[in-house]
């Protein structure tokens, strides 16, 4: 964990571990492993709320809870961006993690595969192998998507490849 | 086309018998071979040839199959012809799978099954096998499109599917059970599985499913800096599955530290994919022929030419339930291999019946090799031969979990759970 910042840290350590190492095919241990992921997901939405850093909103999209769809937004220069937020959890989950896909980007940059999934090779995917199955969807949002936002929406918005949204009603406009 | 080509060679004929001057002559002769070698380009151009029935060794330019029924005749292959027998799957088809596909292809395999959720794009152009006009077009539709053509005589199914999503796994293992092309006691209807995705996720996943159907796969792998590859034969309960251990990636010989890493837009070059996929169906051509020594291990790197092997023992702690089942069965089913080896022996030994020694004055004695080299393999604890190095690091096992209090007492309900969440979520 060294080279991570003090509040992603304090962050991480009081979002609840999970214990129940469950994939998608594995019924009732399944539906054990979903519940320590909405605990985690609602101890982390909370404290972020808490904490004025409200930052995603996340759900499943069906019943099983294999897929989750959701907002994520990250202020920069005190404007808003939002983008549309997305995920299946993989049948080997949770030996390998969520791929985070951000479908509105997909195209716009190149620390990003294709579909929309955030890379996440370097800064995550070691983190999440040497904390499997204690990391769930919290985590990997904490660790993996909000630390993608920081470093890549300043360079979308700064390189214009990305436009607020007022900019983008205003020049659509005219 | 044709119909004016050979119009125009009768014109040059008539020609020719009308012109008394035999100068002329030797132009027009040279005017009547373009017009030929025109009907025969033109012919070429439309023409797929039709299904062969059975392998012919017969040397003629016309038989497909000719050089590759020689390998028999040069004693390198005891039946060629089998692998009309084989199905092999092929996950991914980038720039290593594709190429293996061809290769089996044109070595007449019997079915190939093929997957991937992609695209042909012009950025993919860097590598072989697929063409611009195929741009847009899935990479599995690209591909049943020129294997057919290459060779009619393959059985080709495509699927269009992400297997690391649970429908996307449900059909995968479905189409790998499926034995209407050859009936089998096997667990599954393929003889081989080959992984050429390009990402861990997907690996786990062809793992999982091989595990789960006691399949033998062999997996693949280029590196982003496109100078190094590998490949793996991989036997539930024999040999180390992909979970056993953290992935080994051949290490490229420049210190990684100071390589840059900006981005995810992988380097690939076509020679070392090209190389990749010619080691991975060299191995599977001996593995489903039984020729020569099949390849546990076999890295690539590029930059020094240099090709490490190894094999690997299976994790007796390994994380993938499915692959310790394997592993008890493969202990269970000793003493039926060793029984199946001492009958081999015996039939060995039968054929030379006279003792090569009558007598062993210094009580020499032949240990075998295979055992001192059994005995040998790193277990996938120990430490890796030179130049191979773990890609991620393994899971930390923690004795005991903190768990934090609220945890264990607050409401344990996944509908409750869920309308929680949503609740949060709606301010």
């Amino acid at each position: 964990m060294e080279g991570w910042d003090p509040n992603t840290k304090s962050t991480l350590t009081q979002i609840p571990l999970l214990t129940t190492k469950a994939g998608p095919r594995d019924g009732a241990a399944w539906t054990q492993r979903l519940k320590e992921e909405y605990k985690a997901l609602i101890a982390y939405t909370g404290m972020n709320k808490s904490n004025d850093n409200d930052w995603f909103r996340i759900s499943a999209a069906n019943p099983e809870g294999t897929r989750w769809t959701g907002k994520c937004w990250y202020i920069h220069n005190l404007l808003k961006y939002e983008f549309d937020l997305q995920f299946d959890i993989p049948v080997t989950y949770p030996s390998t993690a969520p791929e985070i896909e951000l479908p509105q980007l997909d195209g716009k940059t190149h620390k990003m595969y294709r579909g929309g999934k955030i890379c996440l090779t370097v800064h995550f995917k070691p983190l999440w192998a040497k904390n499997c199955p204690r990391f769930g969807i919290a985590h990997a949002l904490c660790l993996g998507l909000a630390p993608w936002l920081a470093a890549e929406v300043p360079i979308l918005v700064d390189s214009g490849m990305i436009k607020h949204k007022d900019d983008a009603a205003v020049s659509s406009e005219s | 086309m044709d119909v004016e080509l050979k119009e125009m060679l009768d014109d040059f004929e008539s020609l020719k018998r009308a012109l008394p001057d035999p100068s002329h002559q030797d132009s027009i002769i040279k005017l009547q071979r373009r017009a030929e070698s025109l009907i025969s380009l033109a012919q070429s151009s439309h023409a797929r040839r039709s299904k062969v029935k059975d392998m012919s060794a017969e040397v003629i330019d016309s038989n497909p199959y000719s050089r590759l029924m020689a390998l028999q005749r040069m004693g390198i292959v005891e039946n060629y012809e089998r692998i009309r027998e084989f199905s092999v799957a092929i996950v991914g088809i980038g720039g290593v799978g594709s190429v293996a596909a061809e290769m089996l292809t044109r070595c007449g395999i019997g079915r190939l099954l093929l997957y991937d959720y992609d695209t042909v794009e012009l950025a993919n152009m860097n590598r072989l096998f697929f063409r611009p006009e195929q741009v847009g077009m899935t990479k599995t539709d690209a591909a049943v499109q020129t294997l057919s053509d290459i060779n009619p005589d393959v059985v080709l199914e495509s699927y269009t599917l992400n297997i690391t999503t649970v429908k996307g796994f449900e059909t995968f293992m479905e189409s790998l059970r499926n034995k209407s092309f050859r009936p089998s006691t096997h667990n599954s209807g393929v003889d081989l599985v080959l992984s050429c995705v390009d990402n861990y996720e997907a690996r786990m996943v062809v793992n999982q499913a091989c595990n789960e159907l006691s399949q033998t796969w062999m997996e693949s792998g280029v590196s982003e800096d496109a100078v190094s590859g590998h490949i793996q034969l991989l036997i539930p309960g024999e040999a180390a599955c992909f979970a056993c251990a953290p992935p080994l990636v051949v290490a490229s010989g420049v210190d990684e530290r100071t390589l840059k890493r900006e981005g995810v837009c992988a380097a690939s070059l076509p020679t070392t994919m090209g190389v990749v996929a010619g080691l991975l169906v060299q191995n599977t051509l001996k593995f489903l022929l039984k020729f020569g020594q099949v390849s546990p291990y076999l890295g690539y790197n590029a930059l020094k030419d240099y090709f490490p092997t190894m094999q690997m023992k299976p994790n007796p702690q390994c994380s993938n339930a499915a692959c310790l089942e394997r592993q008890k069965e493969y202990i269970l089913a000793k003493p039926a291999r060793d029984a199946d080896a001492k009958a081999k022996e015996a039939e060995a030994s039968n054929l030379t019946e006279c003792p090569i020694h009558a007598d062993n004055e210094w009580n020499i004695s032949v240990i075998d090799d295979s055992e001192i080299e059994r005995t040998d393999f790193p277990s996938s604890s120990d430490a890796l031969p030179e130049g191979l190095v773990h890609e991620l690091p393994s899971a930390v096992e923690f004795q005991k979990f903190p768990e934090p209090e609220e945890m264990s007492t607050s409401i344990d309900d996944l509908e409750d759970l869920r309308r929680q969440l949503d609740a949060l979520n709606a301010n």
